[in-house]
């Protein structure tokens, strides 16, 4: 009982008690959630298996099913190896499927009413949405490590410098973040941990399909290429190719520094969009 | 109890939740419909109604998790529309969910809580553990919840909530599918939180659980508090005694008109037509004439008796049948039960 013995304060007497949300404390805050969410991608089997084993399956069945078929309409800055044009492919697709994670683990809290015991806390508010994107720009950097690891183990090398390659790397990470808060936005107006599932990846096959990621897009029908090569999954996979063979795996009139520039406003436009669109949405969401 | 409790407080108030003309709306549907509700410091105050009346809307709003359209809300002496932040650091809740984390352990639950709460790494790990003991939960601490039973989760859940020491602890119907033995322990720390300082309301569907915990309850039905009161207070605004008594089946017709002509009320038949009840205004008096009448026309009774009404026909009679609320708009809410009773109670389950 020693826990509650202090007494209470006098009501309305007492202004300095007001509790405050500090920039410190929401340090605090977002890390503890952070660490939370972590844990969660750690500790739940199904969460780990999606995020290890699927990304690795892709990367075996495009790689000994399709590779041999693809390697001879591929640009010589690939090496004449499908690995070497699928691995920059498959980091931005890992980014955009990993993404998905956000809006499932969001909904999943939503529903089990952790949510609402974070809002009743003195808490930073924004320390729920910061604390699952940053857990899952994490958990999208181990999947992309390992991703690598095995990449390099059946064949994969880079062309460029080491610095050029970490960029790459670095290029897919910042998309892979501000795509988990286009599907915050998703899983707050979803809300239902089922439906997420396909609310999520309804739209993610076809966006990731009809991109530059796992072929060039030169064979595409006309309409279907005027999509592909504007959309950002291309614009991104394009520059992370350039990053790590050079710029002869980009199309006639491409150069690298305009696919980086372009990369970078589309990061920066969905990270700002989609971040206050998912603020809006969890208010709405929760209240 | 309120007196055990009288000290620790200060004399300025003897409210500390204090709800006043609350709405809220969720499209044309009025969850609250103009809510009023003190609750003094130191007592349970169970909030009872059937599903849909209201009672997690207002503990959402008292949380702080949901804004009303209208209305005031003051929680430990805190504006709580005004100053929300402030009146989380001194409430605690315990949702219809255990909303604890499966996959972590049951310390780093309470652990994280805390830290939410403002505590240090060190504080929080130290008021983790001593909330875990007192929850009788330190065996199991070190296990990831997901290996927990449905009691175990419920009470890490509460555990969490205590961890930031609040001085209102707010819990939606906090044993609602849980087992008899569980519960048990849940009402005992419950009581235990109570004597601590904290003052506690609760939700429920069980009219056991208010009858045995709350000190005060508040009737709600369609988003409105119908009905308020200690148990005891309640029961005797329903009406007076009933009378109760078993007879033959043969005799029942008989029996029924006695105590029509007696009581001037409507009997009830229940189960197995047996059984009948009626109202006994007069208590003692009336049992002894009915009696007596019943001698003179030659029906022998199994059983009889005066019993106290349940609070289950309080229930009943304040919520069963659709008062004609409508055209009042919800403001006068007790007086528009008096009314009602003085007319139509006690209506017993037929």
């Amino acid at each position: 009982m020693a826990a509650l013995n202090r007494t209470a304060p006098a009501p309305g007497s007492t202004p300095g008690a007001r509790a405050r949300v500090t920039f410190t404390s929401t340090v605090v805050d977002t890390w503890v959630i952070t660490k939370r969410n972590l844990l969660r991608n750690v500790r739940l089997p199904q969460v780990l298996l999606f995020s290890t084993v699927q990304p690795i399956m892709f990367l075996l069945l495009f790689t000994f099913v399709f590779g041999g078929a693809i390697e001879g309409s591929l640009p010589p800055a690939a090496g004449g190896e499908y690995i070497n044009w699928l691995i920059p492919g498959l980091l931005v697709q890992v980014s955009v499927f990993g993404a998905g994670q956000t809006a499932i683990g969001l909904t999943d809290d939503l529903k089990k009413g952790v949510i609402d015991r974070f809002r009743s806390l003195p808490m930073a508010r924004s320390a729920v949405l910061a604390g699952r994107t940053f857990a899952d720009l994490g958990r999208n950097a181990a999947v992309v490590t390992l991703m690598l690891v095995v990449g390099f183990a059946i064949g994969f090398r880079y062309s460029t410098s080491l610095l050029e390659f970490l960029a790459g790397v670095l290029l897919a990470l910042a998309f892979a973040y501000s795509l988990s808060w286009v599907m915050a936005v998703i899983g707050l107006y979803v809300k239902e941990p089922e439906a997420t599932q396909s609310a999520v990846f309804l739209p993610v096959f076809p966006l990731v399909f009809a991109s530059s990621v796992f072929l060039p897009t030169e064979t595409m029908p006309d309409w279907l290429r005027v999509f592909a090569d504007h959309q950002p999954i291309t614009t991104v996979t394009n520059a992370l190719r350039a990053l790590m063979l050079g710029e002869g795996a980009l199309l006639d009139g491409q150069v690298l520094s305009s696919q980086l520039l372009l990369s970078a406003a589309w990061i920066v436009g969905i990270t700002l969009v989609f971040s206050l669109w998912a603020i809006r949405a969890y208010r709405r969401a929760v209240g | 109890m309120p007196d055990a409790d009288a000290h620790s407080t200060t004399a300025t108030t003897d409210t500390i939740i204090e709800v006043d003309g609350v709405v809220r709306t969720f499209g044309r549907v009025r969850a609250l419909d103009g809510v009023d509700l003190q609750v003094p410091p130191g007592i349970i105050y169970g909030l009872l109604g059937p599903n849909g009346a209201g009672k997690t809307t207002l503990i959402r709003v008292l949380a702080t998790l949901l804004r009303p359209q209208e209305g005031r809300v003051r929680v430990a002496g805190i504006d709580v529309l005004r100053d929300p932040t402030s009146a989380r650091a001194r409430i605690g809740l315990a949702g219809q969910f255990a909303a604890v984390d499966e996959f972590l352990t049951g310390r780093e639950n309470v652990e994280m809580v805390g830290r939410l709460y403002g505590a240090s790494r060190r504080e929080a790990r130290r008021r983790a553990d001593e909330v875990l003991e007192r929850i009788g939960l330190s065996q199991d601490a070190g296990r990831q919840v997901g290996t927990y039973s449905g009691g175990m989760r419920r009470r890490l859940d509460l555990a969490a909530s205590l961890v930031g020491r609040p001085e209102v602890m707010f819990l939606d119907e906090p044993t609602t599918g849980i087992d008899p033995r569980n519960r048990m322990e849940l009402w005992r720390m419950i009581e235990d939180l109570v004597e601590g300082g904290t003052t506690v309301l609760l939700t429920t569907q069980y009219l056991e659980e208010a009858d045995r915990l709350a000190d005060r309850i508040g009737v709600i039905d369609r988003g409105v508090i119908v009905s308020e009161g200690t148990a005891d207070e309640l029961k005797a605004a329903v009406g007076g005694a009933v009378l109760e008594l078993t007879v033959a089946p043969q005799d029942r017709e008989k029996a029924v008109e006695v105590l029509v002509a007696v009581t001037g009320e409507e009997a009830s038949v229940g189960e197995g037509g047996r059984r009948l009840r009626v109202a006994a205004r007069n208590g003692s008096r009336t049992l002894t004439e009915v009696v007596r009448n019943l001698d003179a026309a030659g029906v022998l009774t199994d059983d009889i008796g005066l019993q106290r009404p349940s609070l289950d026909d309080v229930f009943l009679s304040v919520t069963g049948e659709p008062p004609s609320r409508d055209a009042t708009e919800g403001t006068d809410t007790s007086d528009a039960l008096t009314d009602d009773q003085a007319e139509e109670a006690p209506r017993w389950r037929r």
